[in-house]
């Protein structure tokens, strides 16, 4: 009789990672009724920062498209959700779905025509967009030209939540604003590491770590290599608008030269993700809190600190190619995001 | 006989260099060809011309029927076409059973929980059963060559090209190579093989083809092309 066969991505580290995941996310999520203001700010910037980080590592990591103009998507949509609330009077919180939409629109153009370049060439193209768009939304003058532009006031108080957030925990409106903003970045992130997760465990998830592998062969065995791009582009650019509208809405204030800074948002993210692991879910989680550290460890340094930052992503780059994640899982075999799929025989 | 492949004047250069030099064969379905030549002489690219990989300069390219000279090669793997690379081309990171899931699930439009019986049964023929949960980055050679002839046969192909997958062999390994290369033309599969391992060549196919600078230089009988003055000269007097 032959034997009959089983598939399954099911491994004891993923289950305890899943369970730690859960309970890590109820403290969290409780995490502003004992925590103070200044954590909770921090905390927000590393949510924010590993949702760019995480979607930069979808694109390049699994699709190969080495985008130096994620700053594009992160600028157009906190610019889009000024302009909602500003022109339109849309609640900011609400304007942060249209953030997400608006970079979404971008993106369709910019794909057409960067995805006609490819390495290095690509690279720079969307550096070329970004900086286009750039120029065009400095001459917006309703939302402050090349000066930018602040929140109002009534824009600011009538956010969805903070008369609540005020009465729940006692504090004053811009601490509301803080833990709000906080908590948006909480369900954005996790939403975001879960979507990508679920994804990869899908047939379209394995089609896409067939392609990080192998392009030429991953074609040949039937992978729709055109489609894949256009989704992640297409989804990054969605996630990373949403980000984008997130951190300046926290802000209060925008201005061309903080939304589009290729150094914010997609230096520090491309650090991010190599020092932590480009390919892996779990690469970016530990980028992100390495380059946290040293940024509060080297407030004070100035240029230095960019520096060390080039160092570091130097020797990461040389000593340990996959990242401190890659490292230290070829290691272990540990997964905390365990996607492989196992042949095993049903008994 | 239907014919299930047919190539038209295809022509192909890099710069002043032909690859293919209006090249014309007619498959019929259910034959295995095997082709050979000296190194350079175009056989790879005549692969990579036949699958999409590569778009030819010139000429015209027919799959069951339909010209698809213009086609994406994942629209040729779906229409029944499978490939292995000379060199390995395995997904590193994907485990070996990973590896065939791809093209099993992408090359078939099948869903992960229908194939796992399909892809399972391929690993043992291809004997690589004992190793389906190890990455693919970590395989040997052989392993290596297993796994191409074992992705390309998980997506239940109508035509299967084989590119040097005997190089390197014991004498036992080719033995076995050539059993499971047979097993799958009595089973219906189309063949085309580029092999410099004539007598595993010559084992299995019905007819041989012979390139030499991108031009085909003899098509025919295997035992009448190898004993051919043109052929001996060309290509047994490179490889004595």
């Amino acid at each position: 009789m032959t034997q009959t066969y089983t598939a399954s991505a099911r491994t004891r580290a993923g289950t305890l990672s899943g369970i730690a995941a859960l309970i890590l996310l109820v403290v969290a999520i409780v995490l502003p009724s004992f925590a103070s203001r200044s954590l909770i700010q921090d905390l927000f910037f590393i949510l924010t920062m590993l949702t760019l980080a995480q979607f930069w590592n979808l694109l390049a990591g699994y699709t190969g498209l080495v985008s130096v103009g994620q700053q594009a998507f992160v600028g157009f949509g906190a610019y889009m959700l000024f302009g909602a609330t500003i022109l339109w009077g849309v609640n900011p919180v609400a304007a942060l779905f249209m953030s997400g939409v608006f970079a979404l629109l971008l993106a369709i153009p910019t794909a057409f025509f960067a995805f006609r370049l490819s390495g290095a060439y690509f690279a720079i193209g969307t550096w070329v967009v970004a900086e286009v768009v750039r120029l065009c939304v400095a001459q917006w003058q309703a939302v402050g030209g090349g000066t930018g532009t602040s929140m109002p006031r009534d824009a600011r108080d009538a956010m969805w939540g903070v008369e609540w957030i005020e009465i729940l925990f006692d504090v004053r409106s811009s601490a509301a604003r803080d833990i709000l903003a906080y908590w948006l970045a909480l369900a954005l992130a996790a939403a975001t590491i879960g979507g990508i997760y679920w994804f990869l465990r899908t047939r379209r998830g394995l089609a896409l770590a067939a392609l990080r592998d192998n392009v030429e062969a991953a074609k040949s065995t039937g992978v729709d290599a055109t489609r894949m791009k256009w989704i992640v582009f297409l989804v990054a650019a969605f996630g990373t608008g949403i980000a984008g509208g997130l951190i300046f809405m926290q802000n209060g204030r925008i201005s061309p030269d903080s939304a589009f800074s290729v150094t914010e948002w997609t230096a520090f993210v491309i650090f991010i993700v190599v020092i932590g692991g480009i390919g892996t879910l779990e690469g970016p989680i530990i980028g992100v809190l390495v380059f946290f550290f040293l940024q509060e460890l080297m407030a004070d340094f100035g240029a230095v600190y960019l520096i060390v930052l080039g160092l570091l992503g130097i020797a990461i780059m040389l000593f340990a190619p996959t990242g401190l994640w890659g490292f230290f899982a070829k290691r272990t075999g540990i997964a905390l995001f365990p996607t492989q799929r196992r042949l095993e025989t049903k008994r | 006989m239907t014919t299930i492949l047919s190539l038209k004047d295809v022509s192909k250069s890099f710069g002043a260099l032909k690859v293919a030099d209006h090249v014309s064969f007619d498959l019929p379905e259910g034959q295995a060809l095997g082709i050979i030549g000296p190194n350079g002489a175009g056989k790879s690219t005549l692969f990579n011309l036949i699958t999409g990989n590569l778009a030819p300069d010139a000429g015209r390219i027919e799959y069951l029927g339909r010209d698809v000279t213009r086609v994406a090669p994942m629209q040729r793997c779906l229409a029944g076409m499978g490939r292995s690379f000379q060199i390995p081309q395995p997904f590193t990171r994907l485990t070996v059973f990973e590896n065939l899931l791809v093209a099993a699930t992408h090359g078939q439009d099948r869903r992960e929980s229908e194939v796992v019986d399909d892809v399972a049964h391929v690993l043992e023929r291809t004997e690589l059963i004992d190793v389906a949960n190890r990455p693919a980055g970590g395989l040997t050679l052989l392993q290596r060559k297993r796994l191409e002839l074992a992705r390309a046969m998980a997506t239940q192909p109508k035509l299967l090209l084989l590119d040097e997958i005997a190089g390197g062999l014991t004498d036992a390994e080719c033995s076995a190579l050539i059993e499971t290369i047979r097993a799958l033309h009595s089973g219906g599969v189309t063949i085309i093989w580029i092999e410099h391992v004539l007598h595993a060549l010559t084992a299995v196919v019905e007819r041989l083809l012979v390139l030499d600078f991108g031009r085909v230089i003899g098509l025919g009988d295997p035992d009448e092309i190898m004993d051919s003055r043109e052929v001996k000269e060309i290509y047994l007097g490179i490889e004595v």
